[in-house]
């Protein structure tokens, strides 16, 4: 086999085993940065083995096989080393060779849960948790999270090491944390999900296909979680939401990479499967039973946009109740601005300006361009074209991506009353 | 990137499927589902209906054809990062189910720009 094509097929498993691996081998030695760099040591074999010896049969086995090998051979070390210092050894001989929690297919999943878990950890910052993230259950290299976040790739380095660490450290165990402690723990995990993707989301506009992918990663992180714990609603939500999120990639920007905004998408680009996927997601958080969460209510107000046919169609009687509930459930500016925009629709734009007039002093918004932007449309709605004009132009100048700028002062020039 | 995995059928073959082996495809869609690859996927009937059209004239006809050669007999839409991913997992699918063919496309999805564009 030539080298370069062992070299993708390598690549490729190990994209696709590398969460499993590190999982079954964090099981064995309770450690996920241990786990990690004992995977490395057989991708590192694989590449020294496969290019002359072929592909094996089943490589994500033969993987985990070398990855466990060394698992073993590294604890029998530890304990040879921990039976020195004791000055004992009259029982290490004796001592049954396996036993030691070895990984098998039937667990590998709830390992990887227990990955997922581990590796967003509260403990880490949530940079930290992003990279070892992608690194763990993406299989992503240091070079390639660098690219993707735009950093040096010893930044990237450092910050794996650092939170390997912390980890060790903090003697986090590797497992689903169970009881009160859970929801945390859960947002933790969907917050970096979406953080990955909202990274990832907002590059796209700018044709840059590294950081696209990153939408790519963390749908497929949140398809696996939707399967690995399929009785959190707030994980379908998610899930939902970053379907039907994705499912406007084609639409949402024009020839030249402006943004082209939801009510103005053409929406024949919409890819019809995620929608259905997302949809299908939120069925299912609904199913759970239980009072909707921040992700699931987003999911809904996305999928609301994505029932409608035409932007006339939007029930935005329906968004902005939803958005009423979100404010209610997880308050923040951004939300609070867009119930605005649902209100200034659903009710009237004196409605949704008394909304987005309140957050004209909110510290966080300063300097968010979506806030003049909005104000400007409601105030032009309202025939206070003057007042319009100005919030446009405000906007325009907070924006730091050119072409919506260039959209901005062409509305607020739209706004001059013809000469006297 | 999104991929169709289909496998090919050479002809007639109305055996119906071994069940162990229905078992082993039924885990490795489970695990393509929990692994987030997979996007949908399914069976084909045998034979279905041909339409043709020519020179505005449109004929439909019903299977079984006797020169139907090659037909797909099901398909799996996955989403992966690369084509050698989508082929590594073909290899997987192909060690369970033995001989056969199958053909790998890429499906244009909606982060890549139309063909042509």
């Amino acid at each position: 086999m030539r080298g370069s094509a062992a070299h993708a097929s390598i690549d490729a498993v190990w994209r696709l085993e590398a969460a499993r691996i590190i999982a079954g081998l964090a099981r064995m030695v309770h450690d996920i940065g241990l786990a990690e760099e004992l995977a490395q040591d057989a991708l590192v074999a694989a590449l020294e083995q496969w290019p002359e010896s072929g592909v094996p049969d089943n490589p994500g086995a033969w993987l985990m096989a070398v990855g466990k090998r060394r698992a073993i051979d590294r604890i029998r070390r530890e304990r040879r080393f921990e039976h020195k210092l004791a000055e004992m050894g009259r029982d290490l001989e004796t001592r049954p060779a396996a036993e030691f929690d070895v990984p098998d297919d039937e667990h590998i999943e709830d390992d990887v849960l227990r990955l997922i878990f581990t590796a967003c950890h509260p403990v880490l910052s949530v940079q930290a948790r992003v990279a070892l993230t992608l690194r763990m259950l993406g299989g992503l290299t240091t070079e390639e999270i660098a690219h993707a976040f735009l950093v040096s790739e010893p930044t990237v380095a450092q910050r794996i090491v650092r939170a390997k660490r912390t980890l060790s450290e903090a003697g986090v165990p590797f497992e689903v944390p169970e009881g009160p402690g859970r929801a945390a723990r859960l947002s933790s995990v969907l917050e970096v999900v979406y953080l990955i993707f909202n990274e990832g989301y907002a590059a796209s506009g700018g044709g840059d296909w590294v950081r696209a992918d990153l939408c790519q990663e963390a749908l497929r992180l949140g398809r696996i979680l939707a399967e690995l714990a399929p009785g959190e609603p707030e994980v379908h939500g998610l899930a939902a939401l970053m379907e039907i999120q994705a499912s406007r990639t084609r639409a949402r920007t024009g020839p030249s990479g402006e943004p082209v905004p939801l009510m103005e998408q053409d929406r024949g680009r919409w890819d019809r499967l995620l929608i259905r996927r997302g949809f299908a997601a939120l069925l299912r958080a609904k199913a759970i039973g239980e009072p909707p969460g921040p992700y699931v209510l987003q999911a809904a107000i996305a999928a609301c946009h994505a029932q409608a046919p035409t932007a006339e169609d939007t029930d935005w009687a329906q968004i902005a109740s939803l958005y009423a509930v979100l404010a209610s459930v997880a308050p923040s500016p951004v939300v609070e601005l867009n119930r605005a925009v649902a209100v200034g629709m659903a009710h009237g734009p004196d409605k949704g300006l008394a909304l987005a007039d309140a957050l004209v002093d909110e510290p966080s918004l300063r300097g968010y361009h979506l806030l003049p932007s909005v104000r400007g449309d409601l105030l032009a709605r309202l025939g206070q074209l003057d007042e319009a004009r100005t919030q446009f132009e405000r906007a325009a100048e907070l924006t730091r991506n050119a072409p919506e700028r260039k959209i901005l002062l062409e509305r607020a020039a739209s706004l001059r009353r013809p000469a006297q | 990137m999104r991929f169709m995995m289909m496998t090919t059928d050479n002809g007639p073959d109305d055996a119906p499927p071994d069940e162990k082996l229905q078992a082993e495809m039924g885990k490795f869609i489970e695990e393509m589902a929990r692994a987030g690859v997979l996007l949908a996927t399914g069976g084909l009937e045998p034979y279905g209906t041909r339409i043709t059209s020519s020179s505005g004239k449109i004929t439909v006809t019903d299977g079984p054809f006797a020169e139907a050669k090659e037909g797909v007999v099901g398909f799996a839409l996955i989403e992966v990062r690369s084509r050698e991913e989508a082929i590594e997992l073909s290899k997987r699918f192909w060690s369970i189910v033995g001989d056969g063919t199958g053909v790998i496309k890429q499906v244009f999805g909606p982060e890549d720009p139309f063909p042509g564009q």
